[in-house]
């Protein structure tokens, strides 16, 4: 066990490493350097003046010395200065992390909350209208294309109905304490909320009807238990199994999805700062939420793997059985 | 009993007759015809309606619905109905080609990996790791944001309409390939120590004959299962890119870009925001629905796994 999590973790920390090389390689692709910022802030400047302040700030140098001396930096805790907010990256990012944590955590409660139960209805009469309407209803959430979903739901209740806020974190001006904060949240975790709800359904459903073929489901029937019984006591555990493994390499992919839900709803999480970030040439900014992003998601993918290995023993962590 | 020959049933028949019994995957293969049909006339309908779809007419903003324009005018008086069939053209281009350039990419890579297995496996497998445990959406912010000319391309090739068009297809593809290199590498695995492949082998095929000819005709189901499938996540990446400015540039229309001024244009004219979203959700559903179809009729086991 403990082998195995050092050997992920050795390889994330591989994975993490070339990442790094390869964001601050394409960051550098991206338009504009910081000396053309400069630029445009003091027309004066002569052509020699630029050549001397790329000198300065090193930009003449080949992609692999700046990398160098960015990691350098950063191994001594220097990640640099965030262009837009003027501050260091990491007094940004984390309460930005913050709100998208607290975002997530909502959202991905209430959609296990509503799929999980609604895969299992499902699963137990397979084929039914009911499996149908089901069906139906996950594949529209994995179709439905989360900003269009966003934009409806503000025509809805912020225009037309005018009871919830559009979009921000509070009111501004007033400090309304987490009551306030949870109205502003309202939309934006529903919008993420429908978005994923679809996945689990049909996860949560698959896996409950290949459960309920199994011999020893069977054998339960056969001893008279009460159908609850069987799908609740006996089924349900067996097939969380694989759901469980789904649901934490979900959340990396639901952390950058929500770029989209925080742009639309004008939510200050990771997402909307890491587009601003590209957006506005904050490339410190970019580099290093960039990473995070990452690193959340490589953290995800390991808790998968010891849930699977762990809820499972028949699987082992070496492949085999231990 | 009616005296009916009974044909032998081909594969092919036999895949046809289980993806019509799927009745939602046969309309939904319908419909996406009919989109794609509708969106290719579109300079047709230009000529009925003699309008054109880049015409701005200030004096005809927020048009309701009429004979003359019917769905009504965008913020510069353009006709919507024209932008949306125009930009079902652009959003289905992209989602078949990125696509299909994906799963090439991806068959490739598998077919190799699979094949050869060793460090060359190894290797395709940690990359192919890699790329899965990346943050998908803000890395294609960052592609699509990429200067072309700081990649050698010349300015008028990088400002170019197409352009947005081509590089929309490269990025997604290049994020796109690891569903169906991991499919088609474990069948590769396994088919390669089948008796048909050693037979092959020992009659002196070469490595690229015995993968072109015998391997590859038996990957090629999940290949299309997951192809069509990945047609309606590349339409929804396209449409989140576009609309945050990054994807396809207007003048072009796809259905993403259409709902970047839907946003700003909510209070005033909430009916241009349902139709673009109306025409992805569509679409992505129809796709979808097509490859669970095609997936339990090409693979029926499936069925009895249970429809995923």
């Amino acid at each position: 066990m403990l082998r195995f999590l050092g050997e992920r973790l050795v390889q994330s920390a591989a994975v993490l490493a070339v990442m790094s090389f390869v964001i601050f390689a394409l960051i550098g692709l991206m338009p504009g350097d910081p000396v053309d910022l400069m630029i445009s802030a003091d027309p004066d400047l002569t052509s020699a003046d630029i050549e001397k302040l790329r000198e300065i700030y090193g930009l003449d140098r080949p992609v692999v010395e700046r990398y160098g001396n960015w990691l350098w930096a950063a191994l001594q805790g220097d990640f640099g200065f965030s262009r837009l907010f003027a501050r260091p990256v990491f007094e940004v990012l984390i309460p930005a992390l913050g709100h998208t944590l607290a975002l997530l955590g909502i959202s991905l409660t209430l959609a296990l909350c509503i799929g999980l139960p609604l895969g299992i209805w499902a699963a137990v009469k397979p084929y039914s209208v009911r499996d149908y309407a089901v069906n139906l209803f996950a594949f529209a959430g994995i179709s439905v294309p989360s900003f269009w979903l966003g934009l409806l739901l503000i025509i809805v209740f912020a225009v037309i109905l005018g009871i919830l806020p559009a979009g921000g974190l509070g009111t501004p001006g007033a400090d309304g304490g987490w009551a306030d904060k949870l109205i502003y949240l309202v939309l934006p975790a529903a919008s993420l909320t429908l978005a994923s709800v679809g996945g689990h359904t049909r996860y949560m459903r698959a896996s409950m009807l290949e459960t309920l073929r199994q011999d020893y489901i069977r054998t339960a029937r056969a001893k008279g238990l009460t159908e609850r019984r069987v799908v609740l006591g006996h089924a349900l555990r067996n097939a969380l199994i694989p759901v469980t493994t789904i649901v934490a390499l979900d959340f990396g992919f639901l952390f950058s999805g929500a770029l989209i839900t925080e742009t639309i709803f004008a939510y200050p999480g990771m997402g909307k700062l890491t587009y601003d970030a590209v957006m506005g040439n904050d490339f410190n900014l970019a580099l290093v939420a960039l990473l995070l992003a990452t690193l959340v998601t490589l953290i995800g993918n390991i808790l998968a793997d010891l849930a699977y290995a762990w809820l499972d023993p028949r699987i082992g962590f070496e492949g085999k059985n231990q | 009993m009616t005296a009916a020959i009974i044909k032998p049933a081909t594969p092919l028949s036999l895949v046809t007759r289980r993806f019509l019994r799927h009745r939602l995957a046969v309309a939904s293969a319908a419909l996406l015809a009919v989109l794609a049909a509708l969106s290719l006339a579109a300079p047709l309908f230009e000529t009925w309606l003699a309008l054109d779809a880049n015409t701005v007419d200030l004096f005809n903003r927020f048009a309701p619905p009429s004979t003359d324009h019917p769905l009504g005018t965008d913020e510069a008086g353009r006709d919507v109905l024209l932008r949306l069939l125009y930009g079902g053209r652009v959003s289905l281009f992209v989602g078949i080609s990125a696509a299909l350039t994906a799963a090439i990419l991806g068959t490739t890579i598998g077919l190799l990996s699979g094949y050869f297995g060793g460090a060359l496996d190894a290797i395709f497998m940690r990359v192919t790791d890699g790329v899965i445990a990346l943050p998908l959406l803000p890395l294609l912010i960052v592609l699509a944001a990429l200067d072309l000319e700081k990649l050698g391309f010349s300015a008028a090739a990088a400002q170019s309409e197409g352009a947005s068009l081509y590089r929309i297809v490269v990025i997604v593809a290049l994020v796109g390939w690891t569903t169906v290199a991991r499919l088609v590498r474990a069948t590769a695995l396994s088919l390669r120590e089948r008796q048909f492949v050693l037979a092959a082998k020992a009659q002196g095929a070469s490595a690229a004959r015995i993968m072109a000819v015998h391997i590859l005709p038996n990957l090629a189901s999940p290949i299309i299962v997951a192809t069509t499938l990945s047609v309606g996540n590349v339409i929804l990446l396209e449409s989140v890119l576009s609309f945050l400015g990054l994807g396809i540039q207007p003048p072009l229309p796809s259905w993403g870009n259409l709902l970047t001024n839907a946003q700003e244009l909510i209070w005033d004219a909430p009916a241009l925001a349902v139709y673009p979203g109306l025409a992805i959700f569509v679409t992505v559903i129809a796709f979808n629905f097509v490859g669970d179809g095609l997936q339990d009729a090409l693979d029926p086991r499936s069925l009895e796994r249970g429809r995923r």
